[in-house]
């Protein structure tokens, strides 16, 4: 049976997105045009879709241990690319990373 | 001879985070030949228009970007000459025996300013799979995927880019075929070196963090052929960045694309003939976004920020 997907809310913001299981949070966002996780290389490499998780549960796919460092991902800091939600979910994008926040 | 000394780039070493997906990537849809896959799990590939072993490495690693560029160089006196005179200017020359990557002979390596590091080389085996040379069909393997002919050029960020400017032009003769700089100060923000006929052979441009990649570029033959890249990239769902499109500067048609690492691609075609007594093309900062993305006339959020 297809999922009907996760709502997933960004802190702060009063939109609530469905992601698919099948995809990545961060293309959950974009098909509904969400800017506020801006998209770089979608790969796990560059960094720049960086979040924090608040609650829910999720997978990750590789990322650049430069971006997300094993005691960041202990933190639940991901990147939004690889990150695939397996619960409703609030993430938080105002983290100190290294790329400047809008 | 018209052209020595550094004759061109000769290889690049990528890392990836994973290696099966990399290798689906670079062999599949760029479309690159396996050359063989080493002890140390390094991995070897070439275009099928280039006529030496490889050009392009990947090394798994936990962290995108790049190890090293390499420039093939024309003989032995010149090599000796360059590490010379990049002793002389206070670099560390570091000797790499021959061998350490399978048929290349001894290579020199040094660290510019911008913290990316560079190797000279001499020797390389030729390919088995390279152009044929007698009666030469137009390939002699059939063209995969999106049929790069050969590893071009890479853009690199890092901070002084002055720096590495004058070691490329005072030390290993190349030229500045085009810059950008800033309209008030003439700062230089981004610069493209030739050592060749091609517009450009390297390009830098100025950023907070050194050591960074934007972007491994693979020739492709024409526009059509940036249609049909295009169409695999939507195919195998392949992240793009922009394109395709032209540059302002170099005037070559391009798309910008991810590996899965999220290291930056491009396939890129045309661009004009450099020649040494040309005059440096000058666009202003105010007008780079013709200058970079030439149809779009502004630059994507991504092309300064995002870099491995």
């Amino acid at each position: 049976m297809m999922n009907k997907g996760f709502q997933i809310s960004i802190q702060g913001s009063d939109k609530i997105v469905t992601c698919r299981e099948d995809e990545s949070l961060l293309s959950g966002l974009a098909r509904y045009g969400q800017k506020e996780v801006p998209a770089g290389c979608r790969q796990g490499g560059c960094g720049v879709c960086k979040i924090r998780v608040l609650k829910g549960e999720f997978e990750t796919g590789k990322m650049s241990i430069k971006h997300v460092s094993a005691m960041e991902k202990d933190m639940n800091f991901t990147l939004a690319c690889k990150t695939f939600p397996k619960s409703d979910m609030v993430i938080t994008v105002n983290i100190k990373g290294d790329r400047k926040w809008q | 001879m018209a052209i020595s000394g550094v004759l061109r780039p000769g290889f690049v070493q990528i890392r990836v985070l994973d290696m099966a997906e990399s290798i689906i990537h670079y062999r599949d849809r760029i479309g690159l030949e396996m050359v063989g896959t080493e002890a140390d799990g390094r991995v070897y590939l070439k275009a099928y228009d280039e006529f030496d072993r490889h050009s392009i490495i990947l090394r798994e690693c936990d962290e995108a970007g790049l190890d090293v560029m390499a420039f093939k160089v024309s003989n032995e006196t010149y090599l000796d000459e360059y590490e010379e005179k990049l002793r002389g200017q206070g670099f560390e020359v570091t000797a790499i025996a021959a061998g350490e990557q399978p048929g290349v002979g001894r290579r020199i390596s040094f660290m510019a300013p911008t913290g990316h590091r560079f190797d000279l080389y001499v020797d390389m085996e030729l390919s088995d799979n390279g152009p044929m040379t007698n009666n030469p069909d137009v390939s002699q393997l059939d063209p995969r995927g999106m049929k790069a002919l050969r590893f071009d050029h890479c853009l690199l960020y890092g901070g002084d880019i002055d720096g590495t400017k004058k070691v490329f032009e005072d030390i290993l003769g190349f030229s500045t075929s085009e810059v950008v700089v800033d309209d008030d100060t003439g700062m230089i923000i981004a610069l493209f070196l030739t050592c060749s006929n091609k517009a450009h052979d390297l390009a830098l441009v100025r950023h907070e963090e050194d050591g960074k990649l934007h972007h491994v570029s693979f020739l492709v033959e024409d526009w059509t052929s940036l249609r049909d890249a295009a169409d695999i990239m939507t195919r195998y769902d392949i992240s793009r960045d922009i394109g395709p499109t032209r540059h302002g500067i170099t005037r070559g048609q391009t798309i910008y694309f991810f590996d899965p690492s999220g290291n930056r691609n491009e396939v890129f075609s045309g661009g004009y003939a450099y020649y040494p007594d040309n005059p440096l093309r000058v666009w202003q900062a105010s007008s780079v976004g013709k200058a970079i993305f030439y149809y779009e006339r502004e630059l994507n959020d991504r092309f300064m920020t995002v870099v491995t």
